[in-house]
């Protein structure tokens, strides 16, 4: 890579299921202010903006014109990209991008939804082919039920696996992060005793719908520099999107998108030893069953290992290696910003400004995206400009 | 900056409707463009892909055409906007280290849709929906708040269709090629006034594809690589009621930006050709004036002069424009592909001699509300 890129501002809003404050336009404008605070920049000095959301959860359409007034994109670059759940990866990888190019010193990515202003699984179910799958394509939760289904039938992982990743990520947003949904603190039985919704993913195990934004700052080296002591540096960006049929997905025990974009990210950060090399994790866990199938795509644990790895407590806060500090995507889920808010708070623990959250001297972490049909996103970021 | 080159470009027959699918259009542009600069789709390192949910009318849009631009082989993105947007966004890829050979495809079947339907969505929910602004209606209080304020006259956005649907009978692609009258374009029935028919640009479907490349790698792969000199994109203000309908300051900040990074300092003398995002007859005018052709207001008068004709001195739209083929954004990277066939001597019966630096514009939004400028040269 010829030019370094540092996020130096991160902001959001206080996610909740339905925001009945404000309009949508001001929701985004809180999720700025407080970027450009974290920074203690102004809009004076954001060059270009990226902003991406799903258009059928609030049905405006051409968001980047829309957004302005609460973007501060009046007479600023500004462009929308959108790739359905990974939007928020998608954008802040458009905002490195941006910086990146050297056309653009600093800039303003944001993501948003409003989830509460449509029906979240009605518009989803228009993702898939209108003539061959839309007629029984019925949101996201069956496909990743099927997901679960053929990794518990080819590794032995159970229901109660996906228990533990839901308690862990719920329990850390109820104790470490004001500004999440959901928080409460509940525990294995808790979940499963929960209403199946669709088996084996039980209700505590899903995420919910939320209404938010998130702002992230990407500045190029220099800009970076001048802006903070420590930002946190992307090292690595990857993303695929390998499947595109709704039946492509459904009987996948992993997840070769991730697998595949991870690959990508790590070699070009230089991680070899990713259990080892990584000190924290905000990964785009859409039901707690993946937070156990997962695991081995990340090259966190061997073909399988996912079950033992959540098991032995080293993906709590205080273990080897904490994954979702924040409470997550089980916490929190404003679509459009639920990618960015994995590299906001990513990004957060590498500039050691995470508060509450903060893993204690963590360096290196990744953040993901996922979304579209098994489609990855993957972020690497350290507070190290490059690794030894 | 760096040097990339644009290597491969590739459109559909613009026409009402298409029976191909969004996906078989967009393969068609995939394959032609790859053959176009001489590569196979394993060659392409990444891809932007440029959809829209509303005009496709799906949720995750791009997924409709991930299989046939190849985009689930390589890292990928999808712009929503304009396709010159998505042009840019591919710009930015290969500048950034990471990627080679960047495709860009865009395409649209709007005769699929219901377009008052889906413009009107671009207003705001709650205080002008209900109104029932969409992209015409609104377009028509801009050309008469411009005509208002300027003096500019029907007939002289009259000329402009006249101008783009003759120089589109010569352009294979068009989807409206034919000789009319200034006088056949003022009968014509009314839309919104003062905008009539044949001062609207058609419900065309369609695609185009753009291959860009690394200096090294564009070299290697292609004897004519058209270079990207410059690129520049602005918003103004959201609200119509915000904005002075008439004036056009976004695209003078765009077109600014471009300019310095291409060292133009006077457009007229060092831009040879221009294609511009003329979805309606008197935006073409407005543009001129927002790209510094001609002082504010000006516009009419220049296009009395015949400057912007074929002959003139400094033909626009050659290809027809927007107005003789309009596939939602396709257009914008459609004039990107137009400006490289001028810049290459293979725009044919629309071939403008000697071109050797082109302008290639795209718009967003209601009333031009952004704007994306791209200078290409030799």
């Amino acid at each position: 890579m010829k030019m370094l890129v540092g996020i130096v501002g991160v902001g959001q809003t206080h996610h909740r299921s339905k925001n009945t404050d404000c309009n949508g336009q001001e929701l985004i404008s809180i999720a700025v202010k407080r970027a450009l605070e974290s920074a203690e920049l102004t809009m004076a000095d954001i060059d270009a903006i990226v902003i991406g959301n799903m258009d059928h959860f609030e049905s405006i359409n051409y968001v980047d014109m829309w957004s302005v007034d609460g973007s501060g994109g009046y007479m600023k670059p500004i462009m929308k990209v959108t790739t359905g759940g990974t939007t928020g990866s998608a954008i802040g990888h458009a905002g490195f991008y941006h910086a990146a190019s050297g056309l653009f010193d600093t800039v303003l990515v944001i993501g948003w939804e409003q989830n509460s202003e449509s029906d979240t699984t009605a518009a989803i179910s228009t993702c898939f082919d209108p003539i061959t799958e839309r007629e029984y394509s019925a949101g996201a939760i069956g496909p990743l039920a099927a997901h679960y289904i053929a990794y518990m039938t080819k590794y032995g992982a159970t229901e109660a696996d996906a228990a533990l990743v839901s308690v862990r990520d719920h329990n850390n947003a109820a104790l470490y992060n004001g500004y999440a949904h959901l928080r409460q603190t509940i525990t294995v039985e808790d979940v499963m005793k929960s209403a199946y919704i669709s088996y084996p993913i039980k209700l505590l195990d899903i995420c919910p719908r939320s209404d938010g934004a998130c702002a992230v700052i990407f500045a190029s080296e220099r800009k970076a520099k001048k802006i903070t002591d420590r930002p946190a540096w992307i090292l690595g960006v990857g993303d695929c999107h390998i499947l595109v049929h709704l039946a492509d997905g459904i009987g996948l025990a992993n997840l070769p998108s991730l697998e595949i974009a991870a690959r990508q990210a790590y070699e070009m950060a230089g991680i070899t030893d990713p259990f080892n090399q990584i000190d924290v994790a905000e990964l785009y866990i859409p039901a707690s069953t993946a937070g156990v199938s997962w695991m081995e795509a990340l090259g966190l644990c061997e073909e399988g290992g996912g079950p033992r790895l959540v098991r032995s407590g080293v993906t709590n806060m205080g273990g080897k290696l904490p994954i979702n500090p924040s409470g997550g995507v089980l916490a929190t889920n404003p679509i459009g910003a639920t990618g960015l808010l994995r590299i906001g708070e990513a990004a957060l623990q590498v500039m050691g400004k995470a508060e509450k959250k903060q893993v204690e001297g963590a360096k290196v972490a990744v953040a993901t995206g996922f979304g579209g049909c098994f489609w990855s996103d993957i972020t690497v970021l350290s507070s190290l400009p490059r690794l030894d | 900056m760096e040097k990339v080159g644009i290597i491969g470009v590739a459109q559909t027959k613009y026409q009402r409707y298409n029976p191909a699918s969004h996906a078989e259009l967009a393969y068609e542009v995939t394959s032609k463009a790859l053959e176009d600069a001489g590569l196979t789709i394993d060659d392409i390192d990444n891809t932007v892909t440029v959809c829209n949910d509303f005009w496709d009318g799906r949720t995750i849009s791009s997924m409709t055409i991930t299989e046939a631009t190849g985009s689930h082989k390589s890292p990928t993105t999808n712009v929503e906007g304009d396709g010159t947007y998505g042009a840019l966004m591919g710009l930015m890829r290969i500048l950034s280290g990471l990627h080679e050979i960047t495709l860009v495809v865009a395409q649209s079947k709007i005769s699929e849709g219901i377009p008052s339907v889906i413009t009107n969505a671009m207003f705001d929910p709650i205080y002008e929906r209900m109104l029932g602004l969409d992209a015409i209606n609104s377009a028509a209080l801009q050309m008469r708040s411009y005509m208002s304020k300027y003096g500019v006259t029907e007939q002289q956005c009259a000329k402009i269709s006249v101008k783009n649907h003759k120089n589109a009978k010569a352009n294979p692609y068009a989807h409206l090629a034919m000789d009319i009258t200034v006088d056949d374009v003022l009968k014509s029935r009314v839309l919104a006034d003062p905008i009539k028919l044949l001062d609207a640009s058609p419900i065309s479907d369609g695609a185009c594809a753009i291959v860009m490349a690394r200096e090294r790698t564009a070299k290697r792969k292609h004897g004519k690589p058209i270079w990207i000199k410059g690129v520049g994109h602005c918003a103004d203000a959201y609200h119509l009621g915000d904005r002075d309908l008439a004036e056009v300051d976004a695209l003078a900040s765009a077109a600014k930006r471009a300019y310095k990074m291409a060292g133009i300092r006077s457009p007229l003398k060092q831009i040879d050709v221009a294609e511009v995002y003329d979805a309606f007859s008197y935006m073409e005018l407005m543009w001129m004036e927002g790209l510094g052709f001609c002082d504010r207001g000006k516009a009419g008068a220049m296009v009395d002069s015949g400057l912007t004709e074929m002959n003139g001195a400094l033909p626009v739209n050659p290809s027809g424009g927007v107005l003789s083929a309009h596939a939602v954004q396709v257009a914008g990277l459609a004039r990107i592909a137009e400006a490289v066939l001028q810049l290459r001597g293979e725009a044919g019966g629309r071939q403008v001699d000697g071109a050797s630096t082109a302008l290639a514009h795209g718009i967003e939004g209601a009333c031009g509300q952004g704007h994306c400028v791209f200078i290409l040269g030799k």
